[in-house]
């Protein structure tokens, strides 16, 4: 029995450190880099280089798209939640591929179909030029880009948790003379009101780091269609690498509360 | 619970709404000069337009600044990205655009020939010079590892193509053979970016051991460079949007960056000064080279027939260099 | 919260539950159409513009061949060393007990939350030419595994821990005390039920590899065929202005994901099965 245990005891030290060291390698590693090289040359450097009006309008932009696509996808994610579980219609399965298209598919594909549709040669280009309405290198075009990469992540988090909790207590609510809406809101939202919240910071994570569709239909125009993302590149592109690191820093620190948050709900989604 | 998710929903909506209407807004209230712009000059420009606006015409413009590969820029601005003015890095960029109808044909026919800036082909190289390169003979040798940008999406690379066969050409080879040498020299590269600034950045990096790029881009980036014997004079245009809402404007932004005062600033972000009286000052850094040539010499013909003959997407001679040497098409 | 002895209160609005499906349906219709099925459209038109020899001409290009060779290649890479290290991190998360094993939970879903153009910064800074541990593999293929590599740590890890938390332990033991090896139990009795699990993950990481960009720009250096990924491929016959031929390699892209979304379907509606099947016996 003794050499078994002993044996196992090993065993489970070397899968613990061969997967630390790989978190390690992969994760851990590289991000502790950032924090050090963007603090070498001093606390002041990374602060001045982050409050550039250009870089503050970057992260204001990025702020404001991720504004606008949250709530956008969350209505989106819980009406399509709804529809795939509860109610009954022919070309389902089409809806749900579509669905999770945006988890699959790459981004730069998006932007270029965005580029494709409202382009001045584009299906819609000549009809926005006539109307003097600028949706590419514009803020319609980003949103659009931004909804789509995250349009999934409400949806798929409500999904799983409207099917565990039934729709016995939704029949009793509208055999109790609830109408639909009233059930809604009084009985389904708040039985998923956990999913929706985990969902939505999924989603405002995803619309916060967005670079490759973004990149495609921003047209860069410096504090003015340049998000965050867009900005760490064009720090480095003009040799700031130091800039580049204080923006992702930023970013990372973004992340990091993401994840916190991430953590928080996803533990009352458990016990809920 | 869920009325207060809607409240919040509906605050964050009307106040991106807002947020929107006030930034949209915000352009009327004084002129904004809109200015895309290839890559490279990014700092100069920038440098350049805080200058201007310390003058009596330039004090109440702002500037929204764009930059990118130049081809790219070109074809954003095409496709509609909005502009005013734009700084591309070949003539043939602004042919792009006069064919959209959006620049005037004349516009090489404004002083100066629509030229902003001045610079030339040169060799970066690593520092000491290990691999001992001096001339364009030196590239083509076995284990030299050459950086340049791609020249469908690059000005930068177009110029450094035509500055090889042109030197190629002066230096008595024929037609044939300097396009055959081109290709050689292309068997050495190992990296292509899509813009001269993102082939600065790989060079930095490491990659390779020579760096075919513009003057003023080698010393922005404080590299070793040499200049060839026989190079290519760079003339980067500028040219007005005639669609342009702003034009007398731009016009003037235009002119000034013509100007000793504007020309020297560009000097110091390592372009060569477009005025002799300017140049003067600054001959040291910018020694004179006999050598000099320039995209009309006789070997070469002028933009509209290099684009012809040397980037035409199906026949054009670099379609078939690439195809052979497997690099970028 | 809210609960059903306030229902009385309400204005009874009665909308007809037919109606309200339909209303709802034509929403999500509606806002899928705007936001994801008209680009495409656009996107599929633009590349059969010079009809299917001409896509297929830019497609069988030696160049797009490299990229879109390179690209699921080394996606393919990617899958496989997430297959078994997703697999290892999920196990030592669920069945191992240390200190700090909650941080590390948490941390595993960090490259889902950072942006990956600082993904592809975080890699050279640490594998770079300034590499502080002389570590240069930057503008490599190399970088590229490894930028792929932490873009999709977290989807194999998500999808097996928690199968393998809910699994029952019993049989385990019980195969434990019948003398079985570890490596055995772990064959026959703990691999079955993770499998579906690890295949999900391995799909969604190799859709993501497929399409990843952010984390690539910065980091491969997009030397065409030798470090030049389909995505980046992409982009650079966007910007040299050929955009029927990216659109081209797009619709290529596009099917390889419906493909994978499909896969899993299909993996998912299997392992259901099988659940029930179980059930029932």
């Amino acid at each position: 029995m003794r050499p078994a245990t002993l044996g196992s005891r090993t065993r489970r030290h070397v899968l613990r450190w061969t997967a630390l060291a790989y978190l390690l390698a992969i994760l851990v590693g590289p991000l502790a880099m950032v924090f050090w090289r963007t603090f070498e040359n001093g606390y002041d450097a990374a602060w001045s280089a982050l409050t550039t009006p250009e870089t503050v309008q970057a992260f204001k932009l990025t702020l404001l798209i991720t504004a606008i696509a949250v709530p956008l996808n969350t209505v989106f994610g819980v009406v399509c939640a709804l529809a795939i579980v509860r109610r009954d219609f022919p070309g389902k399965g089409l809806l749900n591929a579509f669905v999770d298209l945006p988890l699959a598919l790459s981004p730069v594909v998006v932007g270029l179909s965005l580029f494709l549709l409202y382009g001045r040669e584009g299906w819609f280009g000549g009809w926005l030029e006539e109307h003097d309405i600028q949706v590419l290198f514009a803020l319609p075009a980003m949103v659009l880009a931004t909804v789509f990469v995250s349009l999934p992540f409400v949806c798929r988090e409500v999904v799983p948790t409207l099917r565990e909790i039934g729709d016995e207590q939704e029949q009793a609510a509208r055999t109790l003379g609830a109408s639909g809406w009233q059930t809604l809101r009084r009985i389904t939202l708040p039985a998923i009101r956990w999913a929706i919240v985990y969902g939505v910071v999924l989603t405002t994570a995803r619309c916060l780091g967005e670079y490759g569709a973004v990149a495609v239909v921003s047209g860069r125009i410096q504090g003015q269609t340049e998000t965050a993302t867009l900005r760490v590149e064009e720090r480095y592109d003009s040799f700031d690498v130091q800039g580049a690191y204080a923006i992702s820093l930023v970013l990372a620190l973004l992340a990091v509360l993401v994840l916190i948050a991430m953590t928080v709900f996803q533990r009352k989604e458990e016990t809920a | 619970m869920p009325r207060r998710v809607l409240a919040v929903a509906l605050t964050v909506i009307v106040g991106a709404a807002l947020a929107v209407a006030t930034t949209a807004s915000a352009h009327t209230s004084d002129t904004r000069l809109s200015l895309v712009g290839y890559a490279v000059p990014r700092e100069a420009l920038g440098a350049v337009i805080k200058a201007w606006q310390q003058t009596p015409d330039g004090r109440d413009v702002s500037f929204t600044q764009s930059y990118g590969a130049s081809g790219d820029q070109a074809r954003a601005v095409a496709a509609g990205l909005q502009a005013d003015v734009v700084q591309l890095s070949t003539g043939l960029d602004i042919e792009l655009l006069v064919k959209a109808g959006l620049v005037d044909a004349k516009w090489n026919r404004q002083s100066a020939k629509g030229i902003a800036t001045n610079s030339i082909v040169v060799f970066a190289v690593r520092d000491g010079n290990p691999k001992k390169i001096k001339n364009w003979s030196d590239l083509v040798k076995p284990g030299v590892g050459i950086v340049t940008p791609n020249p469908l999406s690059s000005g930068a690379a177009k110029w450094n193509v035509m500055a090889a066969y042109g030197a190629q050409r002066r230096l008595g080879k024929t037609d044939r053979q300097a396009i055959a040498w081109v290709e050689r020299m292309f068997r050495n590269v190992v990296s292509l970016d899509t813009s001269g600034r993102n082939a600065t950045n790989a060079f930095v990096a490491g990659r390779g051991d020579v760096f075919i790029t513009y003057e003023n881009e080698a010393r922005l980036a404080k590299l070793q460079y040499v200049i060839p014997r026989q190079t290519l004079l760079i003339e980067a245009p500028i040219a007005v949007i005639k669609t342009s809402e702003n034009r007398d404007t731009a016009n003037r932004f235009i002119r000034f960056t013509k100007s000793a005062q504007a020309q020297r600033i560009f000097a110091q972000f390592g372009f060569r000064p477009l005025l002799p009286s300017v140049y003067q000052e600054f001959v040291k850094q910018y020694p004179r080279r006999p050598g000099i040539f320039k995209i009309d010499d006789k070997y070469l013909g002028g933009w509209n027939a290099v684009d012809r003959k040397w980037f035409d997407p199906d026949k054009g001679v670099w379609v078939g260099i690439a195809k052979r040497t497997g690099v970028g098409t | 919260m809210s609960s059903i002895e306030t229902l009385g209160r309400a204005r009874p609005v009665r909308i007809p539950r037919e109606t309200a499906t339909a209303l709802s349906l034509g929403f999500v219709v509606a806002f899928l159409s705007v936001v994801v099925a008209l680009p495409m459209a656009a996107l599929i038109w633009e590349s059969t513009k010079e009809g299917s020899a001409g896509f297929w001409e830019v497609v069988t290009s030696p160049q797009s061949l490299a990229a879109l060779k390179l690209s699921f290649g080394v996606s393919l890479v990617i899958a496989v060393i997430n297959g078994i290290t997703g697999t290892l991190i999920a196990w030592v998360l669920v069945r191992d007990e240390f200190r700090g094993k909650r941080v590390v939970n948490a941390i595993i879903d960090l490259p889902f939350a950072l942006p990956t153009i600082v993904a592809g910064l975080v890699l050279l800074a640490l594998y770079g030419p300034s590499s502080p541990i002389g570590v240069d593999v930057a503008f490599s293929r190399t970088a590229i595994v490894l930028a792929l590599l932490f873009v999709t740590l977290p989807f194999v890890v998500r999808t097996v821990q928690p199968v393998l938390h809910e699994l029952d332990r019993e049989m385990e033991q019980a195969a434990r005390s019948l003398g079985a090896s570890e490596a055995t139990i772990f064959r026959r009795i703990v691999l079955p039920n993770i499998l579906p699990g690890i295949l999900s993950g391995v799909a969604l990481a190799f859709a993501r590899a497929v399409g990843e960009i952010g984390s690539l720009v910065i980091i491969s250096g997009s030397l065409p065929y030798k470090t030049e990924v389909a995505s980046v491929y992409i982009l650079s016959r966007v910007e040299s202005g050929d955009r029927a031929g990216a659109a081209a390699i797009a619709v290529v892209l596009l099917v390889s994901s419906f493909l994978v979304i499909l896969g899993i379907g299909v993996v998912r509606r299997l392992t259901t099965r099988h659940d029930v099947a179980q059930a029932r016996a």
